[in-house]
């Protein structure tokens, strides 16, 4: 089916480059998902080694190690590399990678578009942390040291590290923007004939809906940067009281994008998850549908409820109430997700290969995140918790499990059809239980030392939260190797292994699976015509 | 979508996006140095602009070529038509935050400014008003709505239909008429922007309306601006697109790029509707 029409297309334009020309012209999706799935890993170890140093000092009460203002840059680079550098792009690899395949489509719908928007990422990544560099080299104040958040007045005061964050900004929204429409008008004019809808993968309706939201609220960022920076350089008042501005406008245009940016990173893996539990569950996926309406109903709701972040920066009571109700109410959604989750498993034939602990763990650690996530959603008892370590372990148990864990298991889940090998099993499951000692021991203590009251974003601390945060710091070294062993079970599932069948798992069913592993350069020139 | 759908086109190289994003990356350095001291940043910035206009002639141009040899199926044409409504989409946004500060700022963050207590504030007398420069701003005079942005909204009311006359000259195969709907549209457009242009001049010069004065001119500012911005973008692309018109690159069934540019140049159109009552009337 995918060799009958090499079409005279392809080679059109005549020669195709060889080496590194090759890379940053080509237009094949696979190309482009393993791009940014390399860009994402880099940027992951670039952010760990960053939050690293942080554990470092905060090993031990006092300062050993660094400057207060470095430590400051040091945890806003970690957060903005993570959320837009690593989680974001390795969303997208995946999506690169397997979106045409599921879908029975012969390429992305613009794939010179499709290049472009990977091609934007590593300047812009060079933008972020260019001033943390020239500051390591004594020219300028150094990076960007708002937190992550960037709130208004700091952002408005600080060094030039801000302003090379909000032009990476606009070009990390640009590569985002352009990289949703290609998935969406991939996944409305590029699916197989007899694919409707409502029978297309999970994983192309998680995607769709990130998509939509990326739409419609990375332009909102990229307007609210475009404020601060005229408030930095061009005398307006937007975030600043003596001209009748405010700074909190700054924390709803942010907080507009960062809430729906939590189930941009939460959806495509919700989407991939089931067909991983599936698999490995030899059973079909439970309540399709209802997970359908349900990741609908999440992007929906996610677009409503920005203001719960910030409680504790004066709101109406109105306000509150609203913000709080309407923010619980996203987890009526989310928890049919998780029922219908143990439902596919539930009286399974269920075996635990790599792949299927890395969801379960997963499904299990997300669930931990969430859960927290309702205490922080109380109006009234959030000034408890609000922006101490509580927070903190909240947002990494929801982020963590989702964007890492959830991407290593849809990973290793179609490596064998991405490289034609079985990876190794016993190193693989080596790695899940480095992986789950690493990130319990990193995030559990900092839920006891935030409830004792330790804040956030600090580099010192009293020395009544030494042993947890000694313990926490410790994790941290092991999550950080266990990325490592990811890396050496990857090349080595790339360069060999037991040969991988078409059909490389047991259960797994999908058009991905139709065809050869490794999958043909080309995959589905002629579309397939599904039932 | 049916069974028979054929071969999709899928390109072999892009040859363009890495120099386009050279090109964006430098702009933006020359400008983070200009504006922190540095004024050779200026290179960086012409440098950067130079290569994104050459890469923004070369793609579009390499898209004209294929379109026009005959390489796009229908299939792909639908592609081309999502991805211009979702960016558009976007653009929504884009304009959507900036009239969502506007709604904040009048409505809920200046009554609260000056709602304080008289007892525990620096400014007891500033109270609440629409327009303001906030309690330590600049004095200045607000723009009136009936005299040039109301001869504004004409002309671009009119130039959207004039658009769609050319549209139905193009749909009727009538060459004249639709040269001379787009030449008419480009114009108007032009007049517009130089409208636009002298009241931003008259602003600064006798108003004492500039980027300073507090959260109006704050406002006034980044709407209009952005707004004019895209209504030049949109110009090129008509005159981009009255050229192809008199090349004869397009037929009543085939013209994906004229009617890219018209929902453009409609959307602008609606949005300066909304500015023309939220900024400059109300």
């Amino acid at each position: 089916m995918t060799t009958a029409a090499n079409h005279a297309d392809h080679a059109h334009h005549g020669h195709h480059p060889k080496g590194l020309a090759h890379w940053l012209t080509t237009t094949n999706h696979k190309d482009i998902g393993t791009m940014y799935l390399i860009f994402a890993f880099t940027m992951l170890l670039t952010g760990g080694a960053m939050i690293l140093g942080v554990r470092a000092e905060l090993f031990q009460p006092g300062l050993q190690l660094m400057q207060p203002e470095f430590f400051n840059q040091l945890i806003t680079l970690h957060g903005l590399v993570m959320v837009f550098g690593a989680a974001m792009p390795a969303a997208t690899g995946l999506a690169n990678w397997m979106l045409p395949m599921t879908i029975g489509a012969p390429d992305m719908a613009l794939p010179r578009l499709n290049n472009w928007s990977f091609w934007i990422l590593p300047p812009a990544a060079l933008m972020l942390v260019l001033p943390f560099f020239l500051g390591l080299a004594g020219i300028g104040p150094g990076a960007v040291d708002t937190g992550w958040t960037m709130y208004a007045p700091l952002s408005i005061q600080t060094g030039w590290g801000m302003d090379f964050a909000i032009f990476a900004v606009h070009m990390l929204g640009v590569s985002s923007i352009l990289a949703s429409i290609n998935v969406i008008v991939t996944i409305l004019n590029m699916r197989a004939p007899g694919m409707t809808l409502m029978k297309m993968p999970m994983f192309a309706h998680g995607f769709l809906m990130t998509a939509g939201l990326l739409i419609l609220i990375m332009p909102v960022l990229a307007g609210g940067v475009t404020m601060v920076l005229l408030d930095r350089h061009f005398g307006t008042h937007f975030f600043n009281a003596a001209g009748g501005g405010d700074p909190v406008l700054w924390q709803h245009i942010f907080w507009f994008m960062g809430h729906p940016e939590v189930y941009v990173l939460l959806l495509p893996i919700a989407g991939a998850i089931p067909h991983v539990l599936s698999a490995f569950s030899r059973k079909p996926m439970y309540g399709y549908r209802a997970q359908v309406y349900s990741i609908w109903s999440i992007a929906a709701l996610s677009l409503v409820v920005w203001a719960h972040h910030m409680f504790t920066s004066g709101m109406s009571v109105g306000g509150q109430l609203y913000f709080m109700y309407s923010t619980m109410l996203i987890s009526l959604p989310l928890a049919v997700l998780f029922f219908c989750w143990i439902a596919t498993v539930w009286r399974g034939s269920v075996s635990f290969e790599t792949p299927m602990l890395f969801a379960l763990g997963f499904v299990i650690l997300f669930g931990w995140g969430g859960l927290t996530g309702l205490v922080l959603a109380d109006a009234a008892a959030v000034p408890q918790y609000h922006n101490a370590y509580f927070l903190v372990a909240h947002f990494h148990y929801a982020l963590y499990p989702t964007t890492v864990m959830g991407a290593m298991a849809a990973i290793y889940y179609w490596l064998p059809k991405w490289t034609g090998h079985m990876l190794d099993e016993r190193l693989g499951k080596l790695h899940f239980w480095t992986v789950i000692v690493g990130v319990n021991l990193t995030f559990i203590p900092q839920f006891f030392v935030g409830l004792a009251g330790m804040p956030r974003r600090i580099p010192d601390y009293p020395l009544m939260f030494a042993e947890w945060n000694m313990l926490s710091s410790t994790g941290a070294l092991i999550l950080g190797i266990s990325h490592l062993m990811f890396i050496y079970i990857v090349i080595k599932c790339v360069r060999g292994g037991k040969k991988a069948e078409a059909s490389a798992w047991e259960g797994a069913t999908g058009l991905e699976w139709t065809v050869p592993s490794p999958a043909p350069y080309h995959t589905f020139e002629t579309q397939p015509v599904v039932k | 979508m049916n069974a028979t759908q054929g071969h999709y086109f899928v390109p072999s190289v892009s040859r363009y996006s890495t120099l386009l994003s050279s090109g964006v990356f430098f702009l933006a350095l020359g400008f983070i140095l200009r504006l922190n001291g540095t004024p050779a940043g200026l290179w960086g910035m012409l440098f950067g602009a130079a290569l994104i206009l050459y890469v923004t002639v070369g793609w579009f141009g390499e898209v004209i070529r294929e379109s026009v040899g005959g390489i796009y199926t229908k299939w792909e044409d639908r592609s081309y038509r999502l991805g211009m409504i979702w960016f558009i989409t976007s653009e929504v946004a884009f304009f959507a935050c900036f009239f969502g500060v506007l709604y904040y700022l009048r409505l809920i963050s200046v009554p609260e400014l000056a709602g304080f207590d008289p007892a525990y504030t620096l400014h007891p007398d500033y109270t609440s008003t629409w327009p303001t420069s906030g309690p330590m701003g600049e004095v200045f005079t607000p723009m009136a709505a009936w005299g040039i942005p109301a001869i504004n909204t004409l002309l671009l009311l009119t130039s959207g239909a004039t658009l769609t006359w050319a549209h139905w000259a193009l749909l009727k195969n009538n060459r004249t008429q639709l040269i001379a709907g787009l030449a008419l549209t480009i114009l108007l457009g032009a007049t517009f922007m130089g409208f636009q242009v002298y009241e931003y001049m008259h602003a600064y010069a006798e108003l004492g309306l500039t980027l300073g004065a507090g959260v109006y001119g704050a406002t006034f500012y980044i709407l209009t601006g952005f707004h004019g911005f895209h209504v030049t973008l949109g110009t090129i692309m008509l005159i981009v697109i009255l050229g192809r018109c008199m090349k004869g690159h397009f037929d009543s069934h085939n013209h994906f790029g004229f009617e890219a540019v018209a929902w453009y140049w409609h959307f602008v159109d609606v949005v300066w509707l909304l500015l023309f009552v939220f900024v400059y009337w109300l």
